[in-house]
């Protein structure tokens, strides 16, 4: 288990983490989501106590990390694929990995048959792929049979078997009691594998809630249609006593009704319909909607303005997002 | 007492949740209770992944509140209080030991070092033989006969030299890990700065020293062997101060490097300053040439690093450090540097 608490993290005159208080937990996995620069790594340098909190504590295990006697049988953490010597072989570098903790030699050869690396064990990490290295210091993270797992970003250079392999080993490793923690951008990932959710947003707390309450929270059905009387329709969906949202490039949305009943009245009225879809929105929206207000690093396309998700605003299921919107900005 | 798993080992300390205050937080209860502790390592064969791709995947959640308030749940009943997983491997405290072990894997496993100390021998065996060679052809060693050292004196300009390598590897010993951010890996592992500065002193010191020693001594034996005829025997506290006394001196300056290395985090920085520290001397003595600074000038010259290293060969610009005063100077440099080193590490990020 891990505990923070007002963790706050100032670099001169940015604040990476602001005041963050929540509870990792045993025997499922926390997501820990936010976007580029939202302090998830920072926030994971402070928990290794590589980086020394401005304020706040965190305990791993009711302990201060520094205080552990042996870490590595107590945490396994990735923070970086690149965290290692190019000129030492794998099996080196888990090697003294290993000796720094007292853990014994056959554990190496079992970690990199574990990620699959036994093959390149005796080569120099200079010239491993992004995935190599990942998998290299997810076999780290391994080495000591941890209780407590820490990932950022892991499958970050990933090919879809790795993908598919990281994910069961989480679950996996949450299934055998243990903490795990895992960081990502990509809310759909998060979907496949986390139990619960922590969310930040320019090193706030956005949200600390399970996945079920999330996806129930966010999976907003509506309906999509689309005109070339546009305004029209409005009207006479108006007038049938049912609210509207303009949805993107130009369409309408309508949520808590069936496309049947609305394709009807459309009838009725002879508007001519383009597109009438029955549509449900996706955690990744969720979660745009939810960071919108600390999205610190747009990128910015020539061609069409940026699909806001100010674009869907109000509406019961926007309520959420704008709610923390509120309190980020 | 009988507990649903056996554990071969005493796990953690703490074992004993009941009369064990239970951390601020609440503990959980998993929805999925049963760690498998006498398995093998992390499973690797997990459940099939849930619903591949799709948009909203439906899947069994433990029971629990969101963000509940502290439930005063205690720990289930054999369990080690705080994880939910205990490991089945063997669990011992790790010590300074240890973190040697680490270091020595570390060091050798790199071909820098390979290269460096290779290099360092190779100037030091090489430039000492040439010297007696020249030496011993041209049959003279310049000085006359009253005033006459042990031929000795002939490896100072290999040791000289190979201090740069000395220096280089000290640097790199910690640097490197700054370079590559591997020592984010390493403080992760060893949480103690004190250790693991510790530890990779230690183990750069001793195998420096080791191979200096061979190498001096090789170089005393082969030059006396040489050139013997034309110097002064040489007492048994001159044979040890030509190679022991070199050795432990040279390696202090490779430490020195290492605390500067761990101080800058930068390779090519520490070496350059590093590298000043043995030459400013010098260059400033001969730039301050104005008579009032004589004193300062002088102190410069003495207590310069290749001055001090002169010492061991019985030769030195005048009073000043003498005998083994130079060992004792550079264990308080060293030591003051490593005080820095400690300092640097424990209070910055990482
Ligand atoms: N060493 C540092 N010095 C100064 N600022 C830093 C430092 N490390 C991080 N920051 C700043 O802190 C903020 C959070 O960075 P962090 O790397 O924790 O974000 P992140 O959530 O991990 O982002 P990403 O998803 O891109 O990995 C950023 O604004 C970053 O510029
Ligand atoms: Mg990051």
């Amino acid at each position: 288990m891990i505990e923070l608490e007002g963790l706050t993290k100032h670099y001169s005159d940015v604040r990476a983490v602001d005041h963050l208080t929540f509870t990792v937990r045993p025997g499922i996995v926390t997501g820990f989501l936010g976007p580029n620069g939202a302090g998830k790594s920072t926030t994971m340098r402070m928990m290794l106590d590589l980086d020394n909190p401005s304020s706040g504590t965190v305990r791993i295990d009711g302990r201060h990390y520094r205080e552990l006697r042996d870490p590595l049988r107590v945490v396994g953490a990735l923070l970086d694929a690149k965290a290692m010597h190019g000129g030492r072989s794998a099996y080196n570098h888990l090697l003294c990995l290993a000796q720094s903790n007292g853990i014994p030699k056959a554990r190496v050869r079992e970690v990199l048959d574990t990620v699959g690396l036994t093959s390149v064990a005796r080569k120099r990490t200079k010239g491993f792929s992004l995935g190599m290295g990942q998998r290299l210091g997810i076999a780290a993270a391994l080495l000591g049979d941890p209780r407590i797992l820490m990932f950022d970003e892991p499958v970050n250079g990933l090919d879809p078997e790795g993908i598919h392999w990281i994910r069961n080993l989480m679950k996996s490793l949450a299934t055998q009691g243990r903490t795990v923690f895992v960081s990502s951008h990509l809310m759909s990932e998060m979907a496949l594998t986390a139990d619960h959710l922590v969310v930040i947003g320019q090193g706030k707390l956005l949200a600390d809630t399970s996945m079920t309450d999330f996806i129930k929270e966010n999976s907003r059905s509506y309906v999509r249609m689309r005109s070339p009387e546009q305004e029209r329709l409005r009207e006479i969906l108006r007038g049938a006593g049912i609210d509207v949202t303009p949805g993107e490039e130009g369409a309408l949305e309508v949520e808590g009704e069936d496309a049947a009943h609305l394709g009807e009245l459309a009838a009725r009225h002879r508007i001519t319909l383009h597109e009438l879809s029955p549509r449900s929105a996706s955690l990744e929206e969720a979660f745009m909607r939810l960071t919108a207000g600390s999205v610190e690093y747009h990128a910015h396309e020539n061609h069409r303005p940026p699909e806001s998700p100010a674009q869907s605003p109000a509406g019961p299921g926007a309520g959420w997002g704008a709610d923390w919107r509120k309190k980020g900005s | 007492m009988s507990t649903p798993q056996s554990q071969p080992t005493p796990a953690h300390s703490q074992t004993q949740p009941p009369n064990q205050p239970a951390p601020a937080q609440g503990l959980p209860a998993p929805g999925s209770p049963a760690p498998q502790a006498a398995g093998s390592g992390p499973g690797i064969t997990g459940p099939a992944p849930a619903g591949h791709g799709a948009a909203v995947p439906a899947r069994p959640v433990p029971q629990r509140t969101p963000q509940g308030p502290p439930q005063g749940a205690a720990p289930w009943p054999g369990q080690a209080p705080l994880g939910g997983y205990v490991s089945p491997i063997p669990i011992r405290k790790a010590t300074l030991a240890d973190a040697v072990a680490a270091e020595w894997t570390k060091i050798r496993s790199i071909r820098s070092t390979v290269w460096t100390l290779g290099s360092m021998v190779l100037l030091i065996v090489g430039i000492g033989l040439l010297a007696a060679f020249v030496v011993s052809a041209t049959d003279s060693t310049g000085a006359t006969q009253t005033e006459r050292v042990p031929v000795l004196i002939l490896g100072i300009y290999g040791t000289m030299l190979s201090l740069i390598c000395v220096i280089t590897l000290g640097v790199l010993t910690m640097s490197s890990e700054y370079g590559t951010g591997l020592i984010r890996t390493t403080l992760t592992a060893c949480p103690d700065r004190a250790r693991v500065l510790t530890a990779k002193a230690i183990v750069f010191f001793l195998l420096t020293f080791v191979t200096t020693t061979v190498a001096t001594t090789l170089v005393a034996v082969a030059t006396e062997g040489i050139a013997g005829r034309l110097g002064a025997v040489p007492t048994a506290g001159q044979w040890l101060k030509a190679t022991v006394g070199v050795s432990v001196f040279m390696s202090l300056v490779g430490v020195l490097a290492l605390a500067v290395g761990a101080m800058l985090r930068h390779s090519a920085g520490a070496i350059a300053v590093m590298l000043a520290v043995v030459m400013m001397p010098l260059v400033l003595a001969m730039f301050l040439g104005v008579s009032d600074l004589t004193e300062l000038r002088s102190w410069l010259l003495l207590y310069s690093i290749p001055n001090q290293l002169g010492v061991f060969y019985d030769v030195s610009a005048g009073e000043g450090p003498s005998g083994w005063d130079p060992l004792w100077i550079m264990t308080l440099v060293t030591g003051a540097a490593l005080g820095g080193a400690y300092l640097s590490l424990a209070k910055r990020d990482a």
